[in-house]
């Protein structure tokens, strides 16, 4: 059996073991562990529904009594400790135990409804498994059992039927010890007992789907499930979550090659055994707008075309042209690998950038030096582990939910104390207790220099988000400081792709695996990994993604190639649309996009679940995964720039099949120490009013779309001001407030909250608030504001 | 002895039998042995209650009977706007393959509602696959006097529970008026 890392099993420590029978059986376990735990270990399942490893014992729904030896009733093994010489008895050793257990079972279903047929745990229910295993064959119950309402909504997306309830409190603990957002409670008492929320007070959390995976009854129900299939037409793979760098592993469940439901996967070194809502719920982006065959531009219009034609098509729009790469965030490292040879090889160019988003030089060279083929660098466990982690420019729950969940588990056991310096208070830093240091952009860079006195001598770790590249001088100060106190930096950005685009060399002056593209040495290496001669490898400097907007709008760069990436994204999206407008536009896509209008081929690629791939989270670790269709016939990008390759007439030493791709990388092996960085001083602090701001986990993000019960989760859209800045600026808590840039506007309710002196923050993608497409500015710019009179 | 010649021979056999009275069924032409017997297991029906609310609930208990996996169901969601049957859940697609079903019954044995019986009829053959996979819609039970089709909502003041224990006779008028919109 294996023992969860997170699990409430004590550490095993050699001077501290002792031993206890288990059914006539001796075991050797280290004090302290639970009588269940330790049939575990032997192989003795003892029924149970409240338990959950990851929880705290409660002890709620008696269905694993055991007899123990010198006690005089039977005992609930999952709440007993074992002490030295323990005698417990299972029911597969005592008729004590086992008639206790059939009792329990009789009164668990005195009132539980007759539902099955329509309950959607139906066929994977501990309830029906255990009722059969552990409960009598009839019931002697002849009342008429208790009525609630059926199904109600607890949030827009989880759904509570309170007759099937069992009261385990499975799902309160997790919302209180997990989550951290308590608002689920048990409510009333004895056969009225239920779960339940506040009249005015959904259950909002980021988290809410992990109370209907461990509710070991079909009491929770998620709308985007409910009655979609049974447990047996199901095709359940292991997956990984494409949303953002946390990289969770998942379950993908799938009828007739179509998602229908994800499932947290347990994966003790990362998400434990949570998910967030939005790696739960937001897969319909797989299945809709998709395309499904190549298209070529024809008189102005998009027609479809056969591989070979739009293949030769692209080829020829791209032979001897001044090329650039644009590959988003999103790439599994062997695509990224691809596309970064593609460019280098077969382009020849090193204008390549996968920053689709604000970017700058210094982060560039951060990322150069610190993270590019690392490898693994700091672990979740290393967080939980420290006793002081920092996060700059980088709001855990919103941005890496995952990674909020182990700081909190390690917050929560009193042995870490998180600092944050931010621009806003939210909901995430008060759940960690954080020591806030509320930022105006562009001043993190003071800020951090002043955690030298906090970090002295501690185990610290400091993360830094996305966000910093836009304060300039904000990674110089974080690397000074790291150096002085030594503290180690983990790099978190937001979208699922970023870390491999990095490791895999798609910024301008990088190669795979941390080899630069100056250093011949490094060109040599990776020539031979690829199989080309190392004069293919251009040594020229390349543009990075907002050069190539500009350059390409001067009619400098002829022709781009996309992955995916949506122009409305960033602030300049004007630019990148007129850049696209000019040039030769091959497309690489598996949905209908925002590029699309502006390509001259589109080439359709096949989704997440139609591939194998790996995914780099944040940490650095590989998080490999196979398809989830297997008899998808679906290409992947790297294929398809095979093709294009091909026609141009290069050809590699590989080809192109994903694992050949993953092996070539890998002969590339790690960097072994950082390199330097160029440490840049801030420039000086901006006066007036400027803007910050964050993405919602849950927002108008293209892999949201279509996903009514999810999005109606979604945390309020509001600015949030102090209420300094509100009274210097005119502005009324509870109105609504105009914000200007030059270009632009938005509107939204104001609330006056725990903000940074002269700033204005606002959710930067959601509904009303998309600051990249309205203000067409970056956080950290000037904005002025006004009052929008009453809502 | 003359040996009669086997050609002869031969022929006697088919003359004897000019004037035997032929069995020739004249099928389908003629049909001597329908209907059949109550007890023949022959094509499905979907069964509806006196007021025309389907009995099935999308429960798939009849596809997991069965052992020739014939049958594929997808269940979803009734809302107050759309009702097909009382109480949450209905049988949204609803097909049974006759090309694999071995009509041994299993299902109706399976199904929780009584949604799910069979008919006698046994025609089901026909020139093309796809035409033996029946849908919902060929295998509703036809709608009787005093029912009204579905989705229309319950009889008021009903539960699901009363549908189940068949306190139901007949649509009430209201439900007429909702199925004829
Ligand atoms: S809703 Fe489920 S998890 Fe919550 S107490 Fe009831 S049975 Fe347990
Ligand atoms: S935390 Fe990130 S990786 Fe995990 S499920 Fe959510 S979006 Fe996916
Ligand atoms: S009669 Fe038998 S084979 Fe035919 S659908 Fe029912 S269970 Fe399947
Ligand atoms: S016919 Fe019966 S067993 Fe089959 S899905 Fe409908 S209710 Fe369930
Ligand atoms: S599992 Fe032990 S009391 Fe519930």
């Amino acid at each position: 059996m294996t023992i969860l890392a997170n699990s409430n099993q004590p550490k095993s420590n050699d001077n501290d073991l002792i031993t206890a029978v288990i059914d006539g059986i001796a075991v050797r376990v280290p004090k302290g562990t639970l009588a269940i735990r330790a049939a575990e270990m032997l192989g003795i399942e003892i029924p149970r529904f409240c338990d959950h490893p990851a929880l705290s014992p409660v002890a709620a729904c008696r269905m694993c009594l055991v007899e123990i030896e010198g006690m005089p009733k039977p005992q609930p093994s999952c709440a007993i400790t074992l002490t030295e010489g323990m005698q417990v008895k299972t029911q597969n050793s005592s008729q004590v135990a086992s008639s206790a257990q059939e009792g329990v079972m009789e009164f668990l279903l005195l009132n539980h409804p007759l539902d099955c047929p329509t309950c959607d745990k139906g066929g994977e229910c501990p309830l029906q498994n255990q009722a059969m295993s552990n409960g009598r064959a009839d019931s002697r119950f002849e009342g008429t059992k208790r009525n609630f309402q059926k199904a109600i909504n607890i949030n827009a997306q989880v759904l509570l039927d309170r007759e099937r309830c069992v009261s385990c409190a499975r799902c309160t603990r997790f919302a209180d010890e997990i989550a951290g957002d308590p608002s689920l409670e048990l409510l009333e008492r004895g056969a009225k007992q239920q779960v339940g929320v506040a009249d005015d007070q959904p259950f909002e959390s980021y988290y809410s789907g992990n109370t209907v995976q461990i509710c070991p009854v079909g009491a929770l129900t998620s709308a985007a499930y409910r009655f979609r299939a049974r447990p047996f037409d199901l095709v359940s793979s292991e997956s990984v979550c494409e949303h953002c760098a946390s990289g969770c592993s998942l379950r993908t469940d799938s009828r007739r090659g179509k998602v229908l439901r994800r499932l947290a996967g347990d994966d003790s070194e990362v998400n434990e055994e949570w998910n967030c809502d939005k790696g739960r719920f937001a897969f319909r982006h797989l299945m809709q707008d998709r395309i499904t065959t190549p298209l070529v531009r024809e008189h102005g219009e998009l027609r479809p075309a056969s591989w070979p034609e739009a293949i030769r098509y692209a080829a020829e729009g791209l032979r001897n042209q001044r090329a650039a790469v644009l590959a988003g965030g999103r790439l599994t490292l062997e695509d990224a690998y691809a596309y970064s040879r593609f460019a280098r090889v077969a382009l020849g160019t090193n204008n390549v950038d996968f920053r689709n988003r604000t970017a700058s030089s210094e982060e560039q060279d951060f990322l150069t030096n610190h993270v590019a083929g690392t490898g693994l660098g700091v672990t979740y466990q290393d967080l939980e582990d420290a006793q002081v982690v920092v996060v700059i420019g980088f709001e855990p729950e919103e941005e890496s939910p995952i990674i909020m969940l182990r700081l909190r588990k390690a917050v929560r056991n009193k042995t870490l104390k998180v600092i944050a310096i931010d621009s806003a208070n939210s909901l995430g830093f008060k759940k960690l207790n954080a020591d806030l240091r509320l930022t105006k952009p562009g001043n993190e860079s003071a800020a951090i220099s002043e955690l030298i006195k906090d970090l002295q001598d501690q185990n610290s770790i400091i993360l830094v988000g996305e966000r910093l590249a836009s304060s300039h001088g904000a990674f110089s100060a974080t690397v000074a400081v790291a150096e002085k106190v030594g503290a180690r930096i983990g790099w978190v950005p937001r979208r699922a792709g970023e870390r491999a685009a990095v490791d895999a060399g798609l910024l301008p002056n990088l190669l795979p695996a941390g080899r630069k593209v100056f250093e011949p040495r490094d060109r040599e290496v990776v020539a031979s990994a690829w199989g080309v001669s190392v004069e293919h490898i251009p040594t020229k400097p390349g543009l990075t993604q907002l050069e190539i907007i500009s350059s390409a709008v001067q009619g400098e760069i002829d022709a781009i190639v996309t992955a995916g990436v949506d122009i409305n994204d960033v602030a300049n999206h004007a630019a990148f649309a007129a850049a696209l407008n000019k040039t030769f536009v091959v497309s690489l896509e598996n949905r209908a996009s925002s590029v699309i209008e502006f390509a001259d081929v589109v080439l359709p690629v096949g989704a997440i679940t139609e591939r194998a791939g790996t995914f780099v989270d944040w940490e650095g670790r590989l998080r490999t995964f196979d398809a989830v269709m297997q008899e998808s016939l679906a290409l992947t990008d790297a294929r398809v720039l095979h093709l294009i390759a091909i026609e141009l007439g290069h050809t590699f030493k590989d080809d192109a099949k994903v694992t050949s791709l993953r092996s070539s990388y890998s002969s590339l092996g790690a960097v072994s120490k950082p390199g330097t960085m160029n440490l840049v001083a801030a420039s000086t602090t901006k006066t007036g009013l400027v803007l910050a701001g964050w993405h919602h986990l849950l927002d108008n993000g293209s892999l949201q779309a279509g996903e009514p019960h999810l999005a109606a989760t979604a945390r309020a859209v509001v600015a949030k001001v102090s209420s300094e800045t509100a009274q210097a600026n005119g502005l009324i808590s509870g109105n609504r407030v105009i914000v200007r840039s030059k270009l632009g506007a938005i509107t939204l309710p104001l609330e006056i909250s725990e903000v940074a002196p002269e700033t204005i923050w606002l959710p930067l993608n959601s509904e009303g608030s998309s600051v990249a497409m309205q203000l067409q500015i970056d956080i950290g710019a000037e904005v002025s504001v006004s009052d929008g009179g009453a809502i | 002895m003359v040996e009669i010649p086997q050609v002869i021979r031969a022929f006697g056999t088919t003359f004897l039998n000019m004037f035997k009275k032929p069995i020739t069924e004249q099928y389908p032409e003629e049909k001597h042995l329908y209907p059949p017997k109550p007890r023949f297991h022959g094509r499905h029906q979907l069964n509806r209650y006196a007021d025309g609310l389907e009995k099935c609930i999308g429960c798939e208990l009849c596809a997991w009977a069965c052992p020739a996996d014939a049958i594929y169901v997808e269940g979803e969601e009734n809302t107050d706007e759309e009702r097909f049957s009382p109480g949450e859940r209905f049988g949204k697609v609803y097909q049974i393959n006759y090309l694999r079903c071995i009509m041994c019954g299993l299902c109706i044995e399976a199904c929780p509602t009584r949604a799910l019986t069979m008919t006698n009829e046994f025609e089901l053959a026909d020139d093309e696959r796809g035409k033996l996979i029946y849908e919902k819609s060929d295998l509703l039970a036809p709608l009787l006097p005093g029912m009204a089709p579905a989705p229309h909502s319950m009889v008021e003041g009903f539960t699901d529970r009363d549908y189940y224990s068949g306190k139901v006779t007949g649509a009430t008028p209201k439900q007429i008026e909702e199925a004829g919109n």
